[in-house]
């Protein structure tokens, strides 16, 4: 199987689309000769066409509105906005809009559109362009949100996406595009609102998403070296949300810790820990622990950002936290390193 | 200053558990606050304050038991409170603000608020849901298990650890006994040995047998029927069947509440009470029926069943004994009965005889429905019977009356028309 880049299997998953079907469309910001702020459509202007890659201007809430408008005629378009942070201009146009015309009008027209956009923090872009505002968009019934941690879900889930007769937003992250992994060749199309076990494991669950995700993962293999074996439960979708993977996995491990990059109130985190409650309750030996974003505006300083942002040593002391909370104590055999 | 005392929570109830406080000292109490709970004999009920004040003393721990009248806690103006702890903990909202406004943005992983740092101060019990229900489910009391998570609470591991350890003492061969455990409650099981595990007293177990050994004082004489039910059994099922869209279902034992009240009516002896020095004879029949539960026996009652139809005493029956399996049966549905049911038909006991429930003047056992030949016109025919036995307190009651009560009530159910005036 290729090993390559979340953002070449981004780029592949727009050229087959591209050409299974003559309905699909994209639309953005200097996607075309410029190919991308991020270079996700390298080439697709050469090979499809000015009508098939529409260069926008600088107007997110019109082409978002123009790409519904197509949408509802039969067109699948997939709208590049240049990062997340500039959806909050074209936020009429998803919440009022895209999401509710196919419940407003009776089911007279779905729209099958995609918005992909990168968000997250980390890159020294400072507040106003370093955000993680997932939960605004998965708060809203009508859409669907994912979130893929990985290049083979980012090419799967992009196909699913496309082919989805509803709205879906599509959440990439900046700190992802370089990160490389195996992703089948062929027409491998992901279920949107299914999860996946990234990792299994017996002592405890951490739930997590897009970015995170590649975190709890690294946690996770460091971990294993002091005979804690951790259970990594990779969202992928934010709504629908996989209650019941997240649910089974706690009832197995009873230790549960989201790692999300959203800040904590009203968070990914939040919806998690209350569906424990209701899915876990006689299953946890601790409540369950939230890793975040700090609560502030994200500081452009480097060393204050990295700061502000949830990683592996944040996770690791929660879980270890969490672990002694629990009285926990690794299995005798396969120690391999000390614990603290 | 004006003390909590122990209250007189049933007719029966001599002493109770102080099982839980609901108040800590030093928290104001007003006139009807509920301060605490109680185990009773029955059931668990709630200790209210008659006084305005400071709660300024608790008296007794939680699990104690006490007699009745005797001091659980002092309320006062406050003047004898001890200042509040230096470690009762404070609100955990009032860090945040301050935080989120100023603080740089290091702390990340969510201390997680308040559940950190449990109330040390109050005497409730900290233990993770998945350890209530694994103790649950090995038959342990979480009060015997000592935690080790935040607090104290208890988690999994704990409960492993004192299934194991139970496990190792049932293990141990001709093991002592410990000397009976400091005043605390045992563990279950307390101690064993390979032919025999100690199993400690419920609360209403320690009543049962109290009450019944009291009964067991008193002069008994028992008297026997056999009475013809098929015509019995056809009224149920004929007024089942009739009535089956008004979800009226009756059972055999409803048929025996009424059918023993309206006998009653006409028969005040059986209908009494032995109090030392005289007897009581008692306008109301309250008929009580015993319940089997998986730790012990309750008898629920029903009030005035004489004046009650049957769809409402079947009605009332069958929700009184789902209260009684799940606990929360109220006081006044379990006291103040005036004769009693026992029926064991169910498990096919043919007959048997009861023991009072005190201070009742007698006790009806039903045995289960068989079928018996009899000879009719020179013709051998079979109908079914059920075979009645009435315990009776002979201080109450002698043998000529209860067997003129017997008689009558034999005759109801055997024509049970009879049952419904």
């Amino acid at each position: 199987m290729p090993v390559i880049t979340y953002r070449q299997a981004l780029n592949d998953a727009l050229r087959a689309e591209l050409t299974r079907d003559k309905s699909v469309i994209l639309l953005g910001e200097e996607i075309g000769i410029f190919e991308g702020s991020y270079k996700i459509t390298a080439g697709l202007l050469d090979e499809f066409g000015p009508e098939r890659v529409l260069d926008t201007p600088i107007a997110e809430e019109g082409f978002v509105g123009a790409a519904i408008g197509a949408a509802m005629l039969g067109m699948r378009p997939v709208v590049e906005i240049m990062t997340l942070n500039f959806s909050l201009i074209a936020m009429d146009q998803i919440v009022n809009h895209a999401a509710k015309i196919y419940g407003m009008f009776g089911g007279q027209t779905p729209v099958p559109l995609v918005i992909r956009m990168p968000g997250g923090g980390g890159q020294q872009l400072a507040a106003t362009h370093s955000q993680n505002l997932e939960v605004w968009f998965a708060h809203v019934p009508g859409l669907k949100v994912v979130a893929p941690a990985t290049p083979a879900d980012a090419k799967a889930l992009l196909l699913a996406a496309i082919r989805d007769n509803d709205p879906v937003i599509f959440l990439e992250n900046l700190s992802l595009y370089n990160t490389k992994g195996e992703v089948p060749d062929g027409d491998d199309v992901a279920e949107i609102g299914k999860a996946a076990v990234a990792r299994e494991g017996t002592d405890l669950t951490v739930i997590s998403y897009s970015r995170a995700t590649t975190v709890a993962l690294e946690v996770a293999r460091q971990l294993a070296g002091e005979g804690i074996s951790i259970e990594v439960v990779d969202l992928r979708s934010l709504r629908p949300l996989d209650r019941e993977t997240v649910c089974a996995s706690v009832r197995k491990t009873s230790r549960a810790v989201v790692l999300e990059d959203d800040w904590l109130s009203y968070g990914v985190g939040a919806e998690i820990s209350a569906t424990l409650m209701e899915g876990a309750f006689d299953y946890l030996d601790a409540p369950v622990r939230r890793v975040a974003a700090a609560e502030v505006p994200l500081p452009y300083a480097k060393p204050l950002e990295r700061a502000a942002l949830p990683d592996a040593n944040d996770l690791i002391k929660v879980i270890r936290e969490l672990l002694d909370a629990t009285s926990f104590s690794p299995p005798a055999a396969g120690t391999a390193g000390t614990s603290t | 200053m004006p003390e909590v005392v122990m209250p007189r929570l049933s007719d029966t109830m001599e002493e109770g558990v102080l099982s839980r406080w609901l108040k800590k000292e030093g928290d104001a109490v007003r006139q009807g606050d509920v301060i605490g709970e109680i185990d009773t004999d029955k059931a668990t009920m709630e200790l209210e304050s008659f006084d305005d004040g400071i709660l300024e003393k608790l008296l007794v721990e939680e699990g104690t038991t006490v007699a009745i009248g005797q001091p659980l806690a002092v309320i006062g103006d406050g003047s004898g409170t001890p200042p509040p702890d230096a470690e009762s903990p404070a609100p955990a909202s009032t860090a945040l603000p301050a935080r989120e406004a100023s603080a740089p943005p290091t702390s990340k992983p969510v201390p997680a608020p308040a559940e950190a740092q449990p109330d040390s101060g109050s005497q409730r019990l900290l233990s993770s849901p998945l350890a209530r229900r694994d103790a649950a489910r090995h038959g342990l009391d979480p009060a015997t298990i000592t935690g080790t998570g935040p607090g104290g609470r208890i988690v999994r591991a704990d409960v492993e650890a004192a299934i194991a350890a139970a496990e190792t003492d049932q293990a141990q061969p001709q093991r002592q006994a410990p000397p009976a455990a400091a005043g605390r409650e045992p563990a279950v099981p307390l101690s064993s040995t390979l032919d025999s595990v100690e199993v400690p007293l419920t609360q209403m177990r320690k009543v049962t047998a109290q009450r019944l050994t009291e009964s067991a004082a008193a002069p008994h004489f028992h008297l026997t029927v056999v009475v013809g039910v098929d015509a019995l059994f056809r009224f149920r099922s004929d007024v089942n069947e009739r009535f089956a869209d008004q979800d009226a279902k009756v059972s055999v034992t409803d048929l025996l509440v009424r059918a023993c009240a309206a006998t009653l009516r006409t028969h005040q002896h059986v209908n009494s009470s032995w109090a030392g020095d005289r007897i009581l004879a008692h306008r109301r029949i309250n008929i009580g029926v015993a319940v089997a539960l998986d730790d012990g026996l309750i008898v629920p009652v029903v009030t005035g069943a004489d004046a009650k139809s049957l769809d409402q005493i079947a009605a009332e029956t069958r929700s009184l004994a789902e209260k009684a399996r799940s606990g929360t049966l109220k006081l006044h549905e379990f006291s103040g009965g005036t004769f009693t049911i026992s029926n064991l038909g169910m498990f096919g006991i043919d007959n048997f005889t009861a023991v009072i429930n005190p201070p009742e003047a007698a006790i009806l056992a039903v045995g289960a429905a068989t079928e018996e030949p009899y000879a009719q016109d020179g013709e051998l025919r079979s109908r079914r019977v059920m075979k009645i036995t009435m315990t009776s307190d002979h201080r109450v009651l002698d043998g000529a009356t209860a067997a003129a009560f017997l008689s009558d009530l034999k005759r109801t159910l055997e024509d049970p028309l009879r049952i419904v005036i």
